[in-house]
């Protein structure tokens, strides 16, 4: 559309503090690596601290998994990635490096041409992530076309093509249908085609299978799987499910409240985890083992508000240690430290103690 | 989509044959449960001073001797396939469509609304294509600038427009443009086909007034519109493949908001004629809204009815019409 106007001038400009200039980029085997993240919301009653200094690497081939409570900034995490907060007033800052480049510093141009692909995503809510006027078909051809320069016919065949290697049968007639001629589960298939149209090195899954019922959610699964196999890309898996964590990821962010609280291998995350916030989302997995599927040991209270976090440590309003910390939870923030090689949490607890929590306290119930 | 097209066609038909029962109900059927005889009816379809023998024979060629339903079949065969009037003085065969013969101006009423039709759509046109545009594109960035100036300024100037009737802008429009800078001198209709230029020239303003009530309403509409698509999370998929932040408004987020829109605008220019109305009389311009009003200040009822069906079919063919466009529009709709 022609600029009918002139451009308005930023008002928040004086406000925004200009971003630093970035670090020296990441070693050549990080794809993805992210460096003290923040996504604040300007809003009438007050900042919203959605994403505050998170940090994480993820490699190709390699599966992330993103677990925390609603609100725990997952999504405004993996949007600020996409460079998808261009219109919601989002001042980010940090450093978000992908193969080489530096994007919250990047153009939005060129951040566009990235997206869809080197990165793209799948959303949670496969029934309104489609446009409804235009059909299957048009929208991963349409995907595929913005980066590629093919001809309508050569487009339709990958989109064929595609529709076929994700599972969808007979493909050559349903590429015509539309979004409501599809069953939740074939929706999202064929969004999973449309992000793979331009093979991207980065996929970035929002809850994927979480508007899905419990068959359709494991062949979802496997097909992502199938698929990072076969193309080796890096993929970040957000879910509040951590058995799906269980199954795919190689590596485990928790964050809680916008921050990162612990973060390391699956299997470190599962055998040996190390802070009280991971410790509350296991116990209140439900278990499919036992008769009634109750959360044994739920986190009690609600997440805090964004706007006015607790001092300190922002757990500590629902922590059941917070008073093993001599005050210090109150005061200073704890930062995510290594504790073990590739392993690290942030909490105050002395390390031994934590070690004896979790072995002789909360395993046992588990 | 066939099976879709039949029925709204269907329906269509089915349409007009209930108006043409609701027009013969309302002209002839509630007065006469009101009380008033045949002859009374029938004076009042006659000239100033009825003599009786007129009466008897308006009477006769109205059918209001006959039973209702033969009345009935008598109103509708003879729009269809013409009738033949007596007044007294002369016989006059209304040809099909025969929409009546007004004995007040002893003419049929066909003709001469045959003549005000062009008039009527061309202001409805060239109004509604400039009120849409307009509407439409002053909505658009309204939305996409939410909170601006240009926002703030449009808006206000939107309320103005819904509220205010044609009747002052239009004189105010004359006033300045046609008396203090006469850049627009006596308005008046030029057939289209006569001179293009001249009939457009003419026009500007009567379109002008007509559309801005509607273009302010339009303006309203798609910047709702606009705000709610923008924010569905299949915009956020345009932009998470790369599209062009241009497509994605145009394509992805207009497309969408649009669609009611072209609802509205079908009833709103199958209603056009309460607009005209006022448009016509301020620029006197012999549509048929001001023969509607002529119409109605003269008493002259066949020519009342004559309105009254055109009117109605306007609205069922603009429904039509939209209905069919939304089918192109709404795959949804189709299946
Ligand atoms: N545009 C925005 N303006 C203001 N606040 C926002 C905006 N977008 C997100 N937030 C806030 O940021 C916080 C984190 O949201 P986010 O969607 O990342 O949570 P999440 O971890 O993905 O949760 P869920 O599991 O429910 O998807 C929420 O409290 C949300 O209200
Ligand atoms: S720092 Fe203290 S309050 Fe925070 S999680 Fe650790 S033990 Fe709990
Ligand atoms: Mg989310």
């Amino acid at each position: 559309m022609p600029r009918l106007l002139p451009r308005r001038k930023r008002d928040t400009a004086a406000e925004t503090p200009k971003l630093a200039p970035a670090g020296p980029p990441p070693e050549a085997d990080n794809f993805l690596e992210v460096r003290g993240l923040t996504v604040h919301f300007p809003t009438d009653d007050g900042l919203v601290r959605s994403v505050d200094g998170v940090d994480f690497a993820l490699r190709r081939g390699r599966t992330l998994g993103i677990v925390g409570e609603s609100g725990s900034g997952k999504s405004v995490t993996s949007l600020a990635i996409m460079g998808l907060h261009g219109n919601t007033g989002a001042r980010i800052g940090g450093e978000i490096w992908l193969d080489g480049q530096e994007l919250v510093r990047s153009t939005p141009e060129q951040v566009r041409l990235m997206r869809g692909r080197r990165m793209a995503m799948i959303f949670q809510d496969p029934m309104s992530s489609m446009h409804p006027y235009y059909t299957v078909g048009h929208q991963i051809i349409e995907a595929y076309q913005v980066h590629n320069e093919v001809s309508g016919k050569q487009a339709r065949t990958h989109a064929i093509d595609l529709l076929g290697r994700v599972g969808i049968p007979r493909p050559d007639r349903r590429v015509d249908d539309y979004p409501h001629q599809f069953s939740g589960g074939m929706r999202q298939r064929a969004m999973i085609a449309m992000a793979l149209s331009c093979d991207p090195e980065l996929l970035i899954a929002d809850e994927p299978t979480t508007a899905l019922d419990v068959t359709v959610q494991a062949q979802i699964l496997d097909l992502i799987r199938d698929l990072q196999r076969e193309f080796n890309s890096a993929v970040m898996m957000i879910t509040h499910d951590l058995g799906v964590v269980a199954e795919l990821a190689d590596d485990v962010l928790v964050m809680y409240a916008g921050r990162a609280v612990e973060h390391g291998p699956s299997r470190t995350l599962f055998e040996q985890p190390r802070h009280p916030y991971t410790w509350g989302l296991l116990g209140s997995l439900t278990r499919l083992d036992r008769d009634r599927q109750e959360r044994l040991m739920p986190i009690k209270g609600s997440p805090p508000s964004l706007i006015s976090l607790p001092s300190g440590c922002a757990f500590r309003t629902r922590c059941p240690y917070a008073d093993h910390n001599d005050g210090r939870e109150k005061t200073e923030v704890p930062q995510l430290l290594e504790i073990e090689p590739g392993h690290r949490t942030a909490c105050h607890l002395d390390i031994q103690e934590r070690e004896r929590i979790w072995t002789e306290d909360i395993r046992p119930r588990l | 989509m066939i099976f879709y097209l039949l029925r709204r066609l269907a329906g269509a038909v089915v349409l007009l044959l209930i108006v043409t029962m609701a027009v013969f109900a309302i002209f002839f059927l509630i007065p006469r449960l009101g009380g008033a005889t045949s002859d009374q009816l029938a004076a009042r379809y006659v000239g100033k001073s009825p003599s009786p023998e007129a009466i008897s024979q308006v009477k006769h060629s109205l059918g209001l001797d006959k039973s209702v339903p033969e009345q009935y079949g008598k109103f509708v065969k003879g729009m269809i396939a013409g009738k033949d009037y007596d007044t007294g003085v002369r016989k006059v065969h209304c040809a099909p469509p025969c929409l009546g013969f007004s004995f007040r101006n002893n003419l049929e009423v066909w003709p001469r609304l045959q003549d005000r039709i062009p008039v009527t759509l061309s202001l409805a046109a060239g109004a509604a294509v400039i009120w849409l545009i307009a509407g439409v594109s002053i909505g658009v960035i309204s939305a996409l600038k939410r909170g601006s100036l240009w926002d703030r300024f449009s808006m206000g100037f939107a309320l103005a427009g819904v509220s205010l009737p044609p009747f002052f802008t239009g004189l105010v429009a004359l006033a300045l443009f046609s008396y203090q800078w006469p850049i627009f001198k006596g308005v008046h209709y030029v057939p289209f086909f006569d001179n293009p230029g001249s009939w457009a020239w003419n026009l500007v303003l009567p379109w002008l007034t007509l559309a801005f009530l509607y273009a302010a309403l339009y303006a309203r509409l798609t910047r709702a519109g606009m705000l709610e698509t923008m924010s569905e999370d299949y915009i956020r998929t345009a932009r998470a493949k790369g599209l062009r932040e241009r497509d994605v408004i145009v394509k992805h987020g207009l497309r969408a908001a649009l669609t009611p829109i072209l609802t509205i605008f079908g009833m709103d220019v199958g209603l056009l004629l309460g607009g005209a109305i006022l448009t016509e009389q301020v620029y006197s311009l012999d549509g048929i809204g001001k023969f509607a009003v002529e119409a109605i200040t003269q008493q002259d009822l066949p020519e009342v009815l004559g309105v009254t069906m055109i009117a109605a079919i306007f609205v069922i063919l603009a429904n039509l019409v939209v209905d069919l466009l939304y089918a192109v529009v709404d795959p949804r709709v189709r299946t």
